[in-house]
């Protein structure tokens, strides 16, 4: 589905990204995980366009990402969504449909698990931050996308929005859609994933399934396993170093 | 083309419903109004229309584009992740902004006028010329200001360039031709003070407005010299031509920046 390979991002004389080949397939959840500025965000907004690669190939279904129209297969819950304060829940749905062209039915499942048929005519300006984030996450949902980019999809929502969120992503996962997602959560990440890419300093230093991850080093949770390996690569960084 | 009228139509949705926008309007609205009221004939009410609009668009197209431009942060990248080019995105935004600002402006103006002006057809025209520099005004400093936002993700240095900026086209750089004209006044200056004329929008919409109310004493040297070259209609072609340059050129600037900018 996403296919990328030795993708470098410098901004400036920074090395946000360097060497990344990596394949996003149909079909699986795969997370990326790393620690604070470790490039997550940065190969998120490459494969949306929002951050302008260095040098690389990445394509989509075959074909290179030049141009927007490929933006209309991918569902995106940025981490802190901001919309205009003083439109509503359903002027912003009606833009987007608008703008994308839509004419078939809509996902609206996660509108009515959310229950924001109450909220969808208040002015955004007036919506709590949860809320804002149910409605980012429904959006995200809303065009059935064959691919789905969700940025901490679980932060800000109540246990049990973020239970239904899970399940939907589970749901959609299963009938053959794509997810790349991020999370400092490894519990979702251990509950939701089947791939993990583990990216430290703009490289891929790990790559394979939650389990291979916890394995590798006797680990009996994802948590702890994915903060052995940082512990071990930072130790390795020292030890260079010195 | 479609999709950058579809993205006006929302974002006009949301500014017009703005309190700054309606606090624009009812600035106009209460001026007019008030210089109908006290200021006698309608050509003084049209010259004190005309100082105040050609310090007060400028500074409220730049403060209100870049704050606009800044808050929008996220909403440009969920907008972007959407199949919508940059380009359209961009013209969108600016067009909405130009738009609600000029439109609160002519309301503003309009309805006193109607109201309490004299309506014919010589002040129909001075007035239309007011208006029209007012919408041009709007236009050049609020993609002005999107250039401004774009060049500096830094909010609070974005926001004061754009009020320097402001403050340099406003007051400094009459200040600086001034200086120049008294400095140099032994040698012939119409032409470098009819450069200087184009290189300063305000001062083109100044000179737009002054030469068809044909006041010389109110034109000021450039004026005067925009008078003698150009004569009065080709004046305000030049004029007008400058103005559009004016657009033309930071949207142009802006656009291209944002196009390849890491967001």
């Amino acid at each position: 589905m996403i296919e990328i390979n030795n993708l470098h991002k410098n901004f400036g004389k920074l090395k946000a990204l360097s060497d990344i080949d990596v394949t996003f397939k149909k079909g699986d959840i795969t997370a990326i995980v790393g620690p604070n500025g470790s490039g997550k965000t940065t190969l998120i907004k490459i494969i949306l366009g929002l951050v302008r690669r260095t040098s690389g190939t990445i394509r989509y279904n075959g074909k290179d990402i030049n141009g927007c129209s490929y933006r209309s297969d991918i569902g995106y819950m940025p981490q802190s969504p901001n919309y205009p304060d003083n439109l509503n829940a359903a002027e912003l749905i009606e833009m987007l449909k608008d703008i994308r062209g839509k004419k078939e039915s809509l996902d609206l499942e996660l509108i009515e698990l959310f229950q924001l048929s109450g909220e969808m005519k208040k002015s955004i300006r007036n919506l709590s931050g949860g809320t804002k984030q149910k409605i980012n996450a429904a959006i995200a949902f809303l065009f059935n996308p064959a691919l789905l980019i969700l940025d901490e999809p679980t932060a800000a929502l109540d246990p049990i929005s973020s239970s239904y969120l899970k399940d939907k992503i589970l749901k959609e996962n299963h009938n053959g859609k794509a997810v790349i997602l991020t999370s400092h959560n490894m519990y979702d990440i251990q509950e939701l994933s089947n791939d993990i890419v583990f990216l430290m300093e703009g490289k891929i230093f790990f790559r394979g399934s939650p389990n291979q991850l916890m394995n590798r080093n006797g680990y009996e949770n994802l948590e702890r396993a994915v903060a052995g390996l940082m512990k071990e690569l930072f130790d390795g960084n020292d030890s260079k170093n010195n | 083309m479609e999709t950058i009228l579809k993205i006006i139509k929302y974002q006009l949705r949301d500014v017009l419903r703005s309190k700054w926008l309606i606090a624009y309007l009812l600035f106009f609205l209460l001026l007019t109004y008030g210089l109908f009221r006290f200021a006698g004939d309608d050509s003084r009410v049209i010259i004190s229309l005309m100082n105040v609009v050609l310090i007060i668009i400028p500074l409220v197209s730049c403060i209100y584009g870049t704050i606009y431009f800044y808050n929008s942060k996220e909403f440009i990248l969920f907008m972007l992740s959407q199949p919508i080019e940059r380009s359209t995105l961009y013209t969108g935004m600016w067009l909405s902004i130009a738009i609600s600002l000029s439109v609160s402006f002519i309301i503003g103006i309009t309805v006193p006028y109607l109201l309490l002006g004299q309506v014919n057809v010589q002040n129909l025209y001075t007035f239309a010329l007011l208006a029209a520099s007012g919408i041009l005004l709007t236009f050049i400093f609020s993609s002005a200001a999107f250039l401004v936002a774009v060049t500096n993700s830094d909010k609070a240095r974005g926001f004061g360039i754009s009020l320097l900026l402001w403050l340099f086209y406003a007051v400094v750089f009459d200040g600086i031709i001034l200086f120049t004209m008294i400095s140099f006044n032994d040698y012939p200056l119409e032409t470098p003070a009819l450069i200087a004329t184009l290189l300063n929008p305000i001062d083109s919409a100044r000179v737009l407005i002054l030469l068809k109310l044909d006041i010389s004493a109110l034109m000021g040297y450039t004026g005067a010299v925009f008078q003698k070259f150009f004569g009065n209609m080709l004046g305000i072609l030049i004029a007008i031509f400058s103005l559009i340059l004016w657009i033309a050129l930071p949207f142009v600037t802006g656009l291209k920046l944002f196009k390849g900018k890491d967001l």
